[in-house]
């Protein structure tokens, strides 16, 4: 396989003659999960946001299936960080959802029927069925979280980026989202997470990139994710790097408080059920018929051949 | 008053400018709601105070009075103004707030310096020019209206091509943008819009107030619906009413500029919206938190009994 998903090859990026990120060059293979971790500035979702081209760079290159940007635009899914919209806009979950199919639907095109059955299913993935016709401002920061994933769900790529999907949601939330990148790595597609807590890792992610201003390592989870790589990257600034590397096992033991814990909200239960189900349902995948453009694969197609 | 508000509705000249109205508080309306949804609503205050030198400029150099001719000036004052307050922005410290409110004062400074030299000139062309002001829609003329009137059609049909486009740019351009949408054009077509939609209204409504035609019919439908659709077509209704009702009383009340008469009509709505709209409006957030306070009330206190009548059971025991 000659082709990867990403390849960043020499990339610099500036704000005002500051440099924030000088020559990063990596590659990512394709059907893996990815944490892109460094301390705060270190350029994370400057790098992110850089590739999907909505910054300019001063210089170097990024290759998306070996293609530019530009040409491969529609194989790209993208969900923000989620403080970056305003979320008293009038406008519904379903609604927001169906954004993700209007790189599909080209110019003046209307979303019809078709993308609304899409989004839904979409929705359903992430557990919010219920809440299509939900004002966005009444959802839970999780709600807003898993909405935005729908939204990059509809959007149908094969390669995800997302900007700390992790941030501040609850820990069913949490789960619903990494059941789903799993589904998502069994079909074949290849997500890129900003990601910053670094006790979980070794339990999500099989390959990470770390990154201080510049590039300090890149590779599998278990290679690259050492302690001598991340007092690299963070300096000695984390006191206990060295639990981080060596106990995977803590997380799990996290993950067990977590789940006995008896508070729990109705809602909050209930989405938990509604995510595990999307896990279990993976197999069926969502049905999203082929676009005009070849290069369009089906979600769940890989998983239903 | 009732009778020359009839002689107003027989008078052909004056259903024009009714109509004209009509389609000018429409077209302020739709194109508002997006300015509103992306915080820029001093944006329209600023480019409607920077006409003024725009349209001062205009008249000194031609001579002649075509709203035409200052629909070009002022456009290219409003586009000078916005550069202005993007440099200011990006080169120094100075934040929008305070960019916005810099601009709008000098260029307003300018263009009353520039009027009153209009006016001690002597040119006999000049009398009406004063009227940009507060706007007098019954000095207009049937081509200002024409022109008004094609134009606030123009920028209702662009509303309703780009929608989705305007919708999504307005709520998440970051995500638009990576998605390969032209998120640059895009914004400087709303823009643009903004500017002919202040620049087509200062006429009626004169530069001080035209931007409450944008801001005001746009903030009153948002109380009324969570659906940017229906807010579109609300604001454009409401902004119709305000500037058919402001051109009414004016124009049969001796000697009221339209401007400040339209901005009433439209807070009139505003506060009619705000007090009364289900959901959002004062009146349902006051009556929800006494029903759910009476609520819990009633709970506690049926709590309470059944602990009562439990001791009691106990005491039996």
């Amino acid at each position: 396989m000659g082709i990867y998903p990403l390849e960043v090859d020499n990339l610099t990026v500036a704000y005002q003659k500051k440099p924030v990120l000088s020559s990063v060059s990596f590659r990512i293979p394709s059907g893996k999960l990815i944490g892109v971790l460094g301390p705060n500035g270190a350029g994370k979702s400057t790098m992110l946001k850089a590739v999907l081209g909505l910054i300019p760079t001063v210089g170097g290159s990024v290759k998306i299936f070996g293609q530019s940007y530009k040409e491969s635009r529609k194989k790209v899914g993208y969900v923000p960080q989620r403080e970056s919209v305003d979320w008293d806009f009038p406008t519904n979950a379903l609604d927001v959802v169906m954004m993700g199919r209007y790189g599909h639907l080209g110019w003046f095109r209307r979303p019809g029927a078709k993308e609304r059955r899409i989004a839904m299913e979409c929705l359903a993935k992430v557990g919010m069925a219920d809440f299509a016709g939900r004002q966005i401002s009444q959802l839970s920061g999780g709600q807003q979280q898993r909405v935005f994933l729908a939204r990059a769900l509809a959007q149908n790529a094969t390669l995800y980026f997302m900007d700390e999907p992790f941030a501040g949601v609850d820990a069913t939330t949490e789960k619903a989202i990494i059941s789903l990148l799993h589904e998502l790595r069994e079909q074949g597609k290849t997500v890129l997470v900003v990601h910053h807590d670094l006790s979980t890792v070794k339990e999500y992610f099989d390959e990470v990139v770390l990154l201080n201003g510049k590039l300090v390592a890149a590779g599998s989870t278990e290679e690259t994710f050492t302690t001598a790589n991340l007092q690299k990257t963070y300096g000695g600034r984390i006191a206990m790097l060295q639990d981080v590397t060596n106990a995977s096992d803590r997380s799990d033991e996290a993950e067990v408080s977590g789940e006995s814990s008896p508070r729990r909200s109705k809602t909050a239960r209930r989405a938990g059920k509604a995510g595990k189900s999307s896990m279990t349902n993976a197999a069926d995948g969502v049905d999203i018929p082929d676009e005009a453009e070849g290069a369009d694969v089906p979600l769940g197609a890989v998983s239903r051949t | 008053m009732m009778s020359s508000l009839l002689g107003w509705f027989a008078d052909p000249n004056m259903q024009w400018i009714l109509m004209g109205s009509l389609l000018l508080g429409i077209g302020s309306g739709v194109i508002g709601s997006f300015t509103y949804l992306r915080k820029q609503s001093l944006m329209g205050d600023a480019l409607a105070h920077a006409a003024l030198p725009g349209i001062c400029i205009a008249f000194m150099l031609m001579g002649v009075k075509s709203i035409g001719l200052f629909m070009l000036g002022s456009i290219i004052s409003g586009m000078i103004a916005t550069f202005g307050i993007h440099a200011i922005t990006r080169y120094s410290r100075i934040k929008q707030d305070a960019a916005l409110g810099i601009i709008l004062s000098v260029f307003f400074g300018i263009g009353v310096v520039l009027m009153t030299k209009i006016q001690h000139s002597g040119n006999g062309n000049q009398s009406g020019l004063d009227k940009y002001m507060f706007g007098q829609a019954a000095s207009m003329m049937k081509s200002d209206v024409y022109m008004m009137g094609v134009v606030s059609l123009l920028l209702i049909i662009v509303c309703f091509i780009l929608f989705k486009e305007f919708k999504l740019v307005s709520f998440d351009p970051g995500f638009a943008r990576g998605m390969g949408m032209k998120v640059g054009l895009l914004e400087q077509l709303l823009l643009f819009m903004t500017v002919v939609a202040v620049v087509v209204g200062i006429q009626a409504v004169g530069v001080v107030l035209v931007a409450a035609l944008l801001i005001t019919p746009a903030v009153s439908a948002r109380y009324w619906t969570d659906s940017l659709g229906v807010m579109v077509v609300l604001a454009g209704f409401i902004g119709a009413f305000s500037g058919v009702t402001g051109t009414l009383i004016s124009g049969t009340l001796s000697n009221l500029p339209t401007g400040p008469v339209t901005v009433l009509a439209a807070t009139s709505l505003f506060l009619v919206s705000a007090i009364f709209a289900p959901n959002r409006g004062l009146v349902a957030k006051v009556w929800r938190r006494a029903r759910t306070r009476q609520q819990i009330q009633q709970s506690q206190s049926l709590e309470m009994a059944q602990q009562r009548s439990r001791t009691v059971e106990g005491g039996l025991d």
